[in-house]
C-alpha cells in the first residue's frame, strides 16, 4: 500500500465540506481540501442571512473558513479539480489539476491595489452576474485564502497589476500543474447550483424582462457587500420597487416544466427574503405565489406565520405568465387556487424561486470517482434508508447538495456523519492536532521590552496614514525598546524580520500596528511563538480597517488617530501576562440515551472508530419506534428488515456494551470527565461509569390528546403508530372508506408546529391501506402536502397515481370534525379548493397527531445541563451550524430528540452526532481557552450572581469556602461573569480591568 | 487646518464586541466607508464584558460620548451576553443622570458583522450628536458640567 499523504479527500469547500473537514482534522486526521473556485465558502457566503433565525450568513460562515484555512491538519486546494483516481478504499490514487491563478499566494496580501488599476470589467458571477470585478480579482472580501486571481479567460496582458503589485506577487509564468495525492477516503460536497430560467418557464420572461431575477440575485441585492450595498432597487432604473412578488416552483415539481422533485429549501428561502424585505421596508409590498407551503423545519412554519402576520402575502397558485408593462412594471396572470379567482396584478419586481439543481461538473466528478449519479445529477446512496451517506463505491461518502437539494443544517449533519464514516474506515490517523512550537521564554517578573512593527500595507496604510511618524512615535512610548516600519507587515519576509528583532532587542511584548486582530492576528501569534514568546503577550493596533480606510481623506487626523491606538496597543500590552491552554485527559468512552434508531446509528458508528460505547436503553428491547412501524418511506422497506441487523450488530459489537430496561439516573462531571448513574428498572441496580462525551438520542412521542377528533369514541380512530401496529400485525381488516387526517393537534393556534414527517408517513400510508384493501376509498385531509425530502414528490405523485385518493385541503380556522354516531363515523371537512363542506362517512380515521420529545427530557435536560423548548425536543446549539451540539460541551443530540424526522435524516444526525462526540474523544483532550474568566477566592463573597449569568454552567459555588470557582474546561471567555462581580473578584485574562484602564487612560493624550 | 480648530472636536470612546460589532467596524474598513475620526475601539470578546465603571472611566479620561455595541439581540456569540448588557445599560443611563452627564453621551448599540455601514452611520450620527451635546471635560472639571 502506498504512503498516505493524507487521510481523506474532501471535494468541496462551501459549508458541507469546511464542516466535514474540520470534523476530521480535529480528530487527528490529515485532510485536503479541494475546491474549484478561488475561495472556499461555496453557497452559503452568498446568502444575506439565513431561516428561520435570520443570522447572517458570511457571520457564520467566515470563521469557519479562517479556522479551516489556520487547521495544522487541513490542506487547501483551490482553484482546482480532481481529475483521476483510482485504487480502492483506504488506499484512494488522486490526481488534482491546479490551475495557475497567476499570483504568489505566499506573497500576496489581499491589498486590491492589482485590482485598482485592472482595466477589464467582468460580470461579477459571485454576484449573480448584476455586478463588474475586474480580470484580476477576489471573490468577496472574506475570501479564503485571501489572494488574488487572475482570470485568464478576460486578462489582456497588460501589466498595470504587475506594476501596481509592491509585494511583487504577479506571476505570469507560474504554470498549472497537476499534483498526485494518496488518500484513504473521500467525501462528495459539491454542492448544488440554481437553475438559471431561461429555457424552462420562459413565460416567466427571467432573460427578457430586466426586473424578473432569481432569488440567489435577490439575496446578494440584500447582501450588505452586493452590488447595491444591500439597498433593495429594482434592476432596470435603480429605484425602490413598490410591489414585489416571489414565483415558487420554478423548474420545481413538474416533470414538463423543470424537474419533478422538490427543491426543499425555495419556500423557506422566499419567507425569509419576503419578510426581511418588510422588516426594513414596511412600504413595499410582498407576496409569494406557491403550491404547498413547505415549512418542513424546526421552528419553520412558526417563522412562515410571522411573516404572514408581518404582512408578507401567500398566494395560492402559480401565475400563468408575466408580461412586462411600459414603464418596466410585470403583470402576473393568476388564479387564486382559494378562492377560484383569476386576477391579473402588477408588481415592480418579480423575483423566482428556481429549482436546486445539481453542480454542472457533477457528470463529470461521478465518472471520475467511478460512482452513480441519478437522472437528474445528484449523487446518489447505495442503500439511501439504511446507509444515506455512503455512495455507491466503498469509501467514498457523501454531503449537502451534492446528493439532492438540502437546507444548511442538514448538510452541517450529513457533512459531520459523512466524515465520522470516513474515519471509521482509517483507525490509524497520521497523528494529533498540535502545532510544533519553540521553547517559550520565561518573562516572569521581567520589565515590559516591547517591539512595536507598523505595517504600511503597501499603499493600503502608507497612502493615508504618515507610517514614518507613526513609528517615531511608537519609539518614544513607555516600554518601547524596538520599532519597525515594514512594506507588508504579514510577509513571510517581515515574520522573518520580526523574529529577529525579537532575539537581538529581547523582546517579551509585540504590537503589530496594521490590520485587524481578526484576519490577521493568529499570524503574529504563530511568528510569536515560533520566536519564543507566549502568544498572549501580542496585541494589535488596527490602524488599517480603523484609520487608513475609513479616513482617507483626512491625513492629519488619521495619523494622529494611528499614534493614539499605538500607544492603547503599547499601554495594554505591558499589562499582558503569559496564557496557556490547559490540558485536560478525557474518557475514550461514549454513553448514548436511547436505543431506537437514532441510538443505534450512534453506537455503531463511534464503536467502528475504536471508541468504548454504552448504549442505555429504557424499554426491554433495543429499536424505538421502528419496533413499531411497518414500512418506511420512500424506498418502502419493512421496518424489520432495517432494523433486525442493526439490533444484532450492535449487540454482538465488542466495543459496544447494551443496557436494556435501565435508565440514567444522575450525570456529573463535564466534557471529557463525566460521572454517570445507570440504574436497571428490573432489578434496581445501579453501575458508575466514567464517559468522555453523551449523545442524546431519545426520540419522539404522539401527543395524546384524548376527546378532539373523536378519539378514544372509537376503536377504528387511530392514531398513525396504531396503524402501522395493525398493519405489522396484520388486524386492518378490510375498510371501505379511509380519512386519513393530517396535522390533527398541530399547525393551529394551539400548537403552532409542522411535525415534518407527518406528511411523508400518511403518503407511504395511504399505499399500505391501498395494499390491504385495493378497493378502499381513500381520503387525504391535509394543510399543505410537504413532501419535501430527496424522491419524496417523485413517491407522492407515483402514490396518487396509484391509490387515485381524494386530496382535501382544510384551512387551521376550519378544522375536520369527526364525530361517532353509534358505530358509524362521521367526517365532516371545509374544502378550501371546493370551497363548500364535505361529509364523509368512513370506517377507518387515521389521525396524524401532534408530536412531542420525550416524557422523561424535563428530568434528563437538569441532569445534563442543556435546554429543550415547550415541546421537550432539545434545543441545538445553533440551528443552522451547531445542529447536533448543545451549548454545553461534550453533550451531542441526534434524531428526533431534536425534532421529528424520517429515517434518513435520523440516520444522517446519528451519524453526525457521533462524529461531534469522537472530536475530544480521539484527540484524548480537551484544552480550556487561555482568554478564560478567574476568580480571585480571597476577595470573593460567594454571593452567586456569576453563577447565575453564566451561560455555560461553569462557574459553581464552593460552599466550604463560600467562594465561586471556575470550571476552566467549560468556560468560553465571554466575560460577563466579571462585569457582574460586585467586589471585583473576577477578571477576565487579557480583557483584565487593569488591561483595559491602560488602554481607556491612554487613548487620548 | 486653521478652521478645523474652530470645530469641537468630541472624543468617543467605543467598546464593540469582537464576534459582531468589531468586525462591522473591519467591514466598513474593507468597504472604505468613511466615517469621522473621533471614535478610539477597545475590542472586548462579549459586550456583556463592559462595566458601567468602563464608561465611567472612559467620561472621567476625556471622553464626550461612549459607544457600546454588541450583536443584534439573538445573535451573541456567547448566547446572552449582549441581553445582560441590555439591561446593564439600562441602568446605567439613569446613573448617568445622577452624575449630571447628558444621557445622549453613552449609547448602546448592535451592529453585526456585515453591517459596515450600519456602523459608519452610527459613528458619524454619534459624532455629530455630541458635537451639539458639547464638551463633558470632565478630566478637566471632575464635578461633571
Amino acid at each position: 500500500m502506498d504512503q498516505r499523504t493524507h487521510d481523506v479527500l474532501i471535494i468541496g469547500g462551501g459549508i458541507s465540506g469546511m464542516q466535514a473537514a474540520l470534523n476530521l482534522g480535529d480528530k487527528g486526521y490529515k485532510v485536503v481540501v479541494v475546491d474549484k473556485q478561488a475561495s472556499i465558502g461555496g453557497t452559503m457566503v452568498k446568502l444575506d442571512k439565513t431561516f428561520p433565525t435570520n443570522d447572517c450568513s458570511i457571520c457564520i460562515a467566515a470563521p469557519k473558513m479562517v479556522e479551516l484555512a489556520r487547521h495544522p491538519n487541513i490542506d487547501l486546494l483551490t482553484y482546482a479539480q480532481v481529475e483521476q483516481v483510482s485504487g480502492t478504499a483506504g488506499n484512494f490514487q488522486i490526481s488534482i489539476w491546479r490551475r495557475t491563478n497567476y499570483v504568489d499566494p505566499e506573497k500576496c496580501t489581499g491589498c486590491g491595489d492589482c485590482a485598482n488599476v485592472c482595466p477589464v470589467d467582468v460580470v461579477d458571477t459571485f454576484n449573480a452576474g448584476m455586478a463588474k470585478r475586474k480580470a484580476i480579482y477576489i471573490q468577496f472580501p472574506q475570501a479564503v485564502p485571501s489572494v488574488y486571481t487572475i482570470d485568464f479567460k478576460h486578462c489582456t496582458g497588460c501589466g498595470s497589476c504587475d506594476r501596481a503589485c509592491m509585494a511583487k506577487a504577479i506571476l505570469f509564468l507560474k504554470p498549472s500543474r497537476e499534483t498526485r495525492l494518496t488518500v484513504g477516503s473521500i467525501i462528495v460536497a459539491t454542492g448544488f447550483d440554481v437553475l438559471e430560467p431561461v429555457e424552462m418557464r420562459k413565460e416567466y420572461g427571467y432573460g427578457k424582462y430586466a426586473n424578473v431575477i432569481t432569488a440567489l440575485q435577490y439575496e446578494r441585492i440584500l447582501s450588505a457587500s452586493g452590488p447595491t450595498a444591500g439597498k433593495i432597487l429594482r434592476p432596470s432604473d435603480g429605484k425602490q420597487p413598490e410591489r414585489i412578488a416571489w414565483i415558487q416552483c420554478v423548474g420545481s415539481r413538474s416533470a414538463q416544466n423543470g424537474n419533478p422533485y422538490c427543491s426543499k429549501i425555495c419556500c423557506m428561502y422566499a419567507t425569509k427574503e419576503a419578510a426581511i424585505t418588510i422588516d426594513s421596508h414596511p412600504d413595499i409590498d410582498a407576496a409569494i405565489f406557491y403550491m404547498d407551503l413547505r415549512a418542513y423545519g424546526k421552528d419553520f412554519q412558526q417563522y412562515y406565520r410571522q411573516a404572514e402576520r408581518n404582512g408578507v402575502r401567500y398566494i395560492r397558485g402559480r401565475p400563468s405568465s408575466v408580461y412586462e408593462n411600459a414603464d418596466r412594471s410585470l403583470t402576473l396572470v393568476y388564479e387564486n387556487t382559494l378562492t377560484g379567482e383569476a386576477h391579473e396584478e402588477v408588481f415592480d419586481m418579480v423575483v423566482l424561486s428556481t429549482s436546486v439543481v445539481p453542480s454542472p461538473d457533477s457528470r463529470r466528478l461521478a465518472n471520475v470517482l467511478g460512482v452513480a449519479i441519478d437522472e437528474h445529477g445528484f449523487f446518489v446512496q447505495q442503500d439511501m434508508l439504511r446507509d444515506p451517506l455512503k455512495s455507491t463505491r466503498d469509501g467514498v461518502f457523501l454531503a449537502g447538495g451534492a446528493q439532492g437539494p438540502n437546507d444548511i443544517p442538514d448538510s452541517v449533519a450529513q457533512a459531520s456523519g459523512a466524515a465520522g464514516r470516513a474515519a471509521a474506515a482509517l483507525r490509524d490517523r497520521h497523528g494529533t492536532v498540535e502545532r510544533k512550537q519553540a521553547p517559550e521564554k520565561e518573562i516572569d517578573g521581567d520589565a515590559p521590552r516591547t517591539g512595536v512593527f507598523v505595517c504600511s500595507c503597501g499603499k493600503n496604510i502608507g497612502g493615508y496614514v504618515d507610517v514614518a511618524d507613526v513609528t517615531e512615535y511608537a519609539r518614544g512610548l513607555p516600554n518601547v525598546i524596538f520599532a519597525g516600519e515594514y512594506l507588508f507587515a504579514c510577509s513571510e519576509d517581515a515574520q522573518r524580520r520580526i523574529k529577529e528583532a525579537i532575539q537581538v532587542y529581547d523582546l517579551n511584548r509585540v504590537v503589530v500596528a496594521a490590520c485587524s486582530p481578526i484576519t490577521h492576528g493568529g499570524v503574529f501569534q504563530q511568528t510569536c511563538e515560533e520566536a519564543g514568546i507566549n502568544q498572549n503577550l501580542f496585541d494589535m493596533a488596527n490602524i488599517r480597517n480603523q484609520c487608513s480606510w475609513v479616513h482617507s481623506h483626512d491625513r492629519n487626523r488619521a495619523t494622529t488617530k494611528s499614534r493614539d491606538l499605538v500607544r492603547m496597543s503599547v499601554a495594554k500590552s505591558a499589562h499582558l501576562r503569559p496564557l496557556s491552554n490547559r490540558e485536560i485527559g478525557v474518557t475514550r468512552a461514549c454513553l448514548i440515551i436511547g436505543g431506537g434508531i437514532a441510538g443505534i446509528k450512534a453506537a455503531l458508528t463511534t464503536a467502528e472508530m475504536g471508541i468504548d460505547t454504552y448504549l442505555v436503553e429504557r424499554e426491554a428491547v433495543l429499536g424505538g419506534k421502528l419496533r413499531d412501524l411497518y414500512t418506511l418511506y420512500p424506498a418502502d422497506i419493512p421496518a424489520g428488515e432495517a432494523l433486525g441487523p442493526l439490533v444484532s450488530a450492535v449487540e454482538r459489537h465488542e466495543r459496544i456494551r447494551v443496557f436494556v430496561n435501565s435508565e440514567v439516573r444522575t450525570v456529573d462531571g463535564y466534557i471529557g470527565n463525566f460521572q454517570v448513574e445507570v440504574q436497571s428498572r428490573a432489578s434496581g441496580l445501579t453501575e458508575r461509569l466514567d464517559i468522555g462525551a453523551i449523545i442524546v438520542a431519545t426520540g419522539f412521542q404522539e401527543v395524546d390528546f384524548g376527546g378532539r377528533y373523536g378519539y378514544g369514541e372509537h376503536p377504528n380512530i387511530i392514531s398513525q403508530l396504531e396503524l402501522e401496529q395493525r398493519l405489522r400485525a396484520g388486524t386492518l381488516g378490510n375498510p371501505r372508506t379511509a380519512v386519513i387526517l393530517n396535522c390533527a393537534g398541530s399547525m393551529d393556534a394551539s400548537n403552532p408546529s409542522c411535525c415534518r414527517i407527518g406528511c411523508g408517513v400518511s403518503v407511504k400510508n395511504m399505499r399500505r391501506i391501498h395494499e390491504v384493501a385495493p378497493n378502499a376509498r381513500m381520503f387525504l385531509l391535509y394543510q399543505d402536502l410537504r413532501m419535501f425530502g430527496k424522491q419524496q414528490e417523485e413517491y407522492f405523485a407515483e402514490t396518487v397515481r396509484q391509490v387515485q385518493p381524494y386530496l382535501i385541503r382544510y384551512v387551521a380556522d376550519r378544522p375536520p370534525s369527526v364525530r361517532v354516531r353509534g358505530d358509524r363515523i362521521f367526517v365532516t371537512v371545509f374544502d378550501v379548493l371546493l370551497r363548500d363542506y364535505v361529509e364523509v362517512e368512513a370506517d377507518l380515521v387515521v389521525l396524524t397527531t401532534a408530536m412531542r420529545g420525550d416524557a422523561r427530557t424535563p428530568q434528563l435536560k437538569q441532569m445534563l445541563k442543556v435546554a429543550a423548548n415547550s415541546e421537550d425536543f432539545y434545543n441545538e446549539a445553533h440551528a443552522k451550524i451547531r445542529p447536533l451540539d448543545f451549548a454545553t460541551d461534550g453533550v451531542y443530540l441526534c434524531g428526533s430528540a431534536h425534532y421529528p424526522k424520517s429515517v434518513p435524516d435520523t440516520i444522517a444526525q446519528a451519524e453526525g452526532a457521533a462524529s461531534r462526540a469522537a472530536i475530544p474523544l480521539l484527540r484524548g483532550k480537551v484544552s480550556t481557552e487561555p482568554i478564560i474568566a478567574e476568580i480571585d477566592a480571597t476577595h470573593c463573597a460567594g454571593c452567586g450572581i456569576c453563577v447565575t449569568l453564566c451561560p455555560y454552567g461553569a462557574i459553581s459555588i464552593n460552599a466550604e469556602r463560600s467562594a465561586a470557582v471556575i470550571t476552566d474546561v467549560m468556560c468560553k471567555g465571554c466575560g460577563t461573569c466579571v462585569a457582574a462581580c460586585p467586589s471585583g473578584a473576577a477578571q477576565q485574562r487579557n480583557f483584565t480591568d487593569q488591561q483595559l484602564f491602560a488602554m481607556i487612560e491612554t487613548a487620548w493624550d | 487646518m486653521a478652521d478645523m480648530d474652530d470645530t469641537f472636536q468630541p472624543r468617543i470612546m467605543g467598546f464593540l464586541c469582537s464576534w459582531c460589532s468589531y468586525s462591522g467596524a473591519d467591514t466598513a474598513g474593507v468597504s472604505r466607508m468613511q466615517y469621522p475620526p473621533n471614535i478610539r475601539i477597545i475590542r472586548v470578546m462579549c459586550s456583556g464584558r463592559i462595566e458601567p465603571l468602563h464608561v465611567m472611566k472612559a467620561f472621567e479620561q476625556g471622553a464626550d460620548g461612549v459607544l457600546v455595541s454588541g450583536c443584534h439581540p439573538g445573535d451573541c456569540h456567547y448566547a446572552t451576553g449582549n441581553y445582560y448588557t441590555q439591561r446593564r445599560f439600562a441602568v446605567m443611563r439613569q446613573l448617568l443622570d445622577f452624575f449630571g452627564i447628558d444621557q445622549r453621551r453613552l449609547k448602546l448599540t448592535w451592529v453585526s458583522a456585515s453591517e459596515g455601514a450600519r456602523f459608519a452611520d452610527i459613528v458619524t450620527a454619534m459624532t455629530e450628536e455630541i458635537r451639539m451635546v458639547g464638551p463633558l471635560n470632565l478630566r478637566a472639571n471632575p464635578k461633571g458640567v
